[in-house]
């Protein structure tokens, strides 16, 4: 009996021991689950899940404070990769949140700009150039098609355009492949 | 795995090597090998695209309204991977503007339209010494002369010429056309094998190569003559290697195996193995390029198929294909053109589009010669695909996670590896579009890893940004408490340590208010107010 | 028209499934030779309720039917079963058998291509775990039984249940030769005792040894025409071989020749037919050996102690389950990778 107690007790020293250790030695900084969250999504900054950003929108999923399903412009396979990392179920798009939508940039009409900053001052990328009473210019090559900058335009000179297929952003299709009798 | 020896030259023997897998289509090569190669009749208008080979388009530098004389320069390369556009005959410049290219997709893209004068009148050009030049030099010049590989790939020529430090042992002349159909090199090397075996040379002496092989499929024993022969006349000392007759032998790195027993290591290039390969057709454009300073304006094109007389034409780039194939005649029950072989080439959007530097062959497609395939059935994992797979990969796994879309396991079961030769399809029993979900699945993971670039760079973006309105913030409120603090510093100054006129002052103060309070209590009214 | 390849080799399931069943035919030419028509009996029904099950889970499922039932597989499953079974068995035995086979261990999967099992092996498991009784209806072969019903009292009886007024159920059926060693050599018998018996022949049983010699013919065909590819054959018989080689040697009282082994049973049929079945079966050339040496091993270990008298379709099963992990471990080597460990697969860990 006693020699089993201390058996018993040796090996939670060690294995105690052990655990210790690696808490140590593999330490990690920050939180990986955030990062690892924050790769997943889009990065288009546009608060369409009604967080300041993807940063802090990733912090909330980590904290288990907002659903999986916030996000549009990452679409249904964002959400079905967020479902594998976290290892939760699949959640469609529903509630509050907006359907995704094409890709597109926005395009700002220079005749009608007054050149007042306030998309400049929207824009979470720096995507948009110009200064005080100058046109502004979109760098399309950078805006990530948030619409952030479309409300705050006080002549309504911004629109969004879809992003078209082009020979260089051409993509094969999924073969058609129907094996199911049509109903 | 050493497969055979070959007789050389009546005297060396070479070793040949063998790679893993390849089919035997239906060869359909001696219909168009009857007659020589014909030069097709100067088109009624020629439509150049501006991006006819790999990497970036050239970049328009002509207006509409312009005369351009033959050869002149129309599109300038624009970036590190580009090539040189150059105008096939004189004429006019009616447009430039998006038109319908031989592409997959099906869509358009920018071309200069041009009309011939009839006048064929050249721009000035003259031939140079090679040897009198630098490798840069040469390289310089090949990409003014828009010359690109013409094997099908059209991956400029100078880029694979620009090979650093790197030591080449091989040049190999690729001559082995394993595509059914096509016979633009075989009857190239026949009847100019001369212009090639110089234009290998010149090859070999930009890459200061140690030995010249020309890969041959042995189903061309015409062309292998000829080479010997031309070879032979100038007594130079390039092989000409036969090599056995298996579908994809022709692909570069399946060639590079058979004939010096190497593999490209995977996502290498074959200069990192002290190799490089060019087609046959491109060591002639070379040739042209420096004896007789003419740029890029011509190719061989093979049309075959459901035509009344297969031929090869010398066809100028930009040629509408729908007067090639005129020159042909295709028959009643034509329903479709393929550009390139029926292994890899690429269905035509319309008969019209022009002839580009990768356009090797056009051939009239008909239900009888390309009989629509019976619906696909699923895959019973029987491993035909694996047999004849020359990369030595699963496609039946690599089948499965495109299917499913799990492009993680699909690169990790070496997608990209996967040459997209078709061999696979072509025995697979269940007849599924095996190659077809390849390229789904590739140009998918490809399209996935420029978003996510796309992503990082706008993460990197906002972070800077959140960052400088941070530190912004943190200024203005640093310079707020700076002043604030300045105030206070002062107010406190002067309440700590009034000097004795302060003293003074405040006194007096005091006096007048306990004067003021007097007068209060004793309610009259003060005098002053 | 669609994109390249616009050719393609003049091949289909339909035509290889065909080529295996025409395979069979040596097997059970032989087979009605020396123990009557019955066993047509039970292809004819295992033929019917496979291709009416596929129809009807085709349906079910939402796909065309025509293409899946031309594709001749539920044919083949049917076959195989019917071969694996005793033919005098009730008809139902077999209907219910084919019917699981197809329904359960093929379409429940995802049918044609999606299986893990084989199927016919996962109906016969269903049927000797669940009717032991009426696996053992095993007909005696031509000249060893005590009485041998004509075609049409056979009929009767795989029907009805019913036997002419003066036979009895022992005197027309016959333990098989896998069956009567194991029991015998549990009485203490010696394999030399026990092969003198009239029961067997040559190699192995009276009959069913030439049975397994037509299997190995198709097999042969098989092999020839590059439908199967030698791998799974030659590591299980060899195994087989090996293993049964070692004990007799050890103990030829005890263990019978390897030989025996080989012409017993399902052993030719499961070589070349039953573990060559594609689907259930592993894709890679290394894979193909180590899965086969394993049902050889197993198949064995059933036989010479298990409760089992044949192991073919268990070590099959087994095996099945083993594939995916088996395909993982042994991927080639890819074309200008140094090594199959250069694979990204293997650096990975995991897939």
């Amino acid at each position: 009996m006693l020699s089993a107690l201390l058996v018993m007790a040796a090996i939670a020293i060690v294995l105690g021991a052990v655990l210790g250790f690696a808490a140590i030695k593999f330490r990690t900084e920050g939180n990986p689950l955030v990062d690892k969250i924050d790769a997943i999504l889009p990065q288009t900054q546009c608060g369409q899940c009604s967080y300041p950003g993807c940063k802090p929108y990733a912090t909330a999923i980590a904290a288990g404070e907002a659903d999986i399903n916030r996000c549009p412009p990452g679409g249904e396979e964002g959400i079905q990769k967020l479902a594998d990392l976290l290892g939760v179920e699949f959640k469609p798009f529903g509630g509050d949140t907006a359907a995704p939508k094409a890709k597109s940039v926005a395009f700002i009409d220079e005749a009608i700009c007054i050149g007042c900053t306030l998309c400049i001052q929207a824009c979470p990328v720096d995507a948009i150039a110009g200064a005080a009473k100058q046109m502004h210019t979109i760098i399309a090559a950078e805006c990530t098609g948030c619409e952030l900058c479309v409300a705050p335009c006080p002549v309504d000179c911004i629109s969004m355009l879809v992003i078209e297929e082009k020979i260089t952003n051409w993509k094969w299709k999924y073969p058609v492949y129907s094996l199911t009798t049509k109903k | 795995m050493e497969i055979s020896r070959v007789l050389i030259d009546n005297e060396k023997m070479r070793t040949l090597y063998h790679f893993h897998g390849g089919i035997h289509p239906p060869s359909n090569k001696s219909q168009s090998t009857q007659v020589a190669i014909a030069r097709a009749p100067l088109p009624s208008r020629l439509v150049v695209p501006l991006h006819q080979h790999a990497g970036e388009a050239a970049k328009p530098i002509v207006q509409v309204g312009d005369h351009v004389l033959k050869g002149q320069l129309i599109g300038m390369p624009d970036g590190f991977v580009s090539s040189a556009v150059h105008a096939p005959t004189s004429g006019t410049i009616t447009a430039i503007d998006m038109q319908l290219i031989a592409h997959p997709s099906g869509l358009p893209n920018l071309c200069a339209t041009l009309i011939p004068d009839g006048k064929e009148e050249w721009i000035p050009h003259k031939a140079i010494d090679y040897r009198d030049h630098s490798s840069a030099e040469l390289q310089q010049l090949l990409r003014m002369a828009g010359v690109v590989g013409l094997g099908g790939a059209a991956f400029p020529s100078d880029i694979k010429l620009r090979i650093g430090k790197q030591k080449i042992t091989s040049l190999i002349l690729n001559g082995a056309e394993c595509e059914p159909y096509i016979t633009c090199d075989d009857m190239l090397m026949r009847e100019r094998a001369a212009e090639i075996v110089q234009g290998a040379e010149m090859l070999r002496f930009m890459l200061d190569a140690s030995e010249v092989l020309i890969g041959i499929e042995d189903n061309k024993p015409e062309a292998i003559a000829a080479l010997k022969q031309a070879i032979a006349d100038r007594g130079m000392n390039h092989e000409v290697v036969a090599i056995p007759t298996i579908y994809p032998g022709g692909s570069a790195k399946q060639l590079i195996r058979v004939l010096t027993g190497l593999e490209v290591p995977s996502g290498k290039l074959p200069t990192d193995i002290g190799v490089q390969c060019f087609n046959v057709a491109t060591a002639y454009s070379v040739y042209r390029a420096f004896a007789q300073g003419e740029p890029l304006l011509s190719r061989i094109v093979t049309i075959a198929g459901n035509v009344r007389q297969a031929q090869n034409y010398e066809a100028l780039i930009g040629t509408p294909i729908d007067e090639l194939i005129a020159l042909g005649v295709a028959l009643p029950d034509t329903n479709g053109y393929i550009m390139g072989g029926p292994m890899m080439g690429i269905p035509l959007p319309a008969v019209h589009v022009p002839v580009v530097k990768a356009t090797n062959c056009v051939i009239a497609a008909s239900d009888r010669l390309f009989p629509p395939p019976p619906p696909a059935l699923p895959c019973i994992r029987c491993t035909r695909c694996v047999e004849v797979c020359p990369a030595d990969l699963q496609p039946q796994d690599l089948f499965w996670f495109a299917q499913s879309k799990e492009f993680g396991r699909a690169q990790a079961f070496s997608l990209f590896d996967c040459i997209e030769c078709g061999a696979c399809s072509y025995v697979c029993p269940s007849h599924i579009p095996l190659v077809q979900y390849y390229r789904f699945a590739k140009s998918e993971i490809r399209a996935r890893e420029h978003d996510k670039q796309l992503a990082d760079q706008a993460r990197e973006r906002h972070e800077y940004r959140e960052h400088r309105i941070e530190r912004e913030k943190q200024e203005k409120a640093d310079k707020l408490a700076a002043k604030e603090k300045a105030a206070q510093a002062a107010k406190l100054n002067s309440l700590q340590q009034p000097t004795p006129q302060q003293q003074a002052e405040l006194a007096d103060l005091e006096a007048h208010r306990a004067h003021i309070r007097e007068l209060a209590q004793s309610g009259v009214e003060h005098p002053e107010d | 028209m669609l994109f390249s390849p616009f050719i393609s080799k003049p091949d289909n399931v339909s035509q290889i499934m065909l080529k295996v069943l025409l395979a069979l035919l040596p097997g059970i030419a032989l087979y009605v030779w020396y123990f009557g028509p019955a066993i047509l009996v039970s292809i004819t029904l295992a033929s019917l309720t496979a291709l009416g099950t596929e129809a009807l889970m085709l349906r079910l499922r939402n796909r065309p039917i025509a293409p899946f039932l031309k594709d001749n597989s539920a044919l083949l499953t049917g076959w195989l079963l019917a071969l694996s079974i005793p033919p005098l068995a009730p008809w139902w035995l077999i209907v219910v058998g084919t019917a699981f086979a197809i329904a359960v261990a093929k379409h429940l999967y995802g049918g044609l291509g999606n299986n893990l099992f084989n199927p016919a092996m996962v109906g016969y498991a269903v049927l000797i775990i669940s009717f032991p009784m009426q696996m053992t209806h095993w007909i005696a072969p031509h000249g060893l039984g005590q009485i041998e019903l004509g075609f049409f009292d056979q009929l009767e009886y795989i029907f009805l249940g019913v036997l002419p007024h003066n036979a009895t159920l022992d005197a027309i059926t016959m333990a098989t030769p896998l069956d009567t060693l194991k029991t015998h050599l549990h009485l203490d018998q010696s394999v030399q005792q026990i092969l003198d018996m009239p029961i067997y022949g040559q190699l192995a049983g009276h009959g069913s040894e030439m049975v397994a010699w037509g299997f190995l013919c198709g097999g042969l065909y098989l092999l020839a025409t590059r439908i199967i590819s030698w791998h799974i054959p030659v590591a299980y018989l060899g195994t087989l071989f090996v293993i049964a080689g070692i004990f007799h040697l050890l103990d030829p009282g005890h263990y019978v020749a390897p030989l025996f082994h080989w012409f017993s049973g399902a052993a030719m049929l499961g070589a070349f037919f039953i573990l060559t079945d594609p689907v259930s079966s592993p894709t890679t050339n290394k894979g193909r050996l180590i899965f086969a040496a394993g049902a050889g091993l197993i198949t064995y270990l059933i036989r010479a102690f298990g409760g089992f008298p044949d192991g073919t379709a268990f070590a099959t099963l087994l095996m099945n389950i083993c594939v995916p992990l088996i395909v993982l471990y042994t991927q080639p080597k890819v074309f200008g990778k140094k090594s199959p460990k250069d694979n990204p697969v293997h650096k990975e860990g995991r897939p």
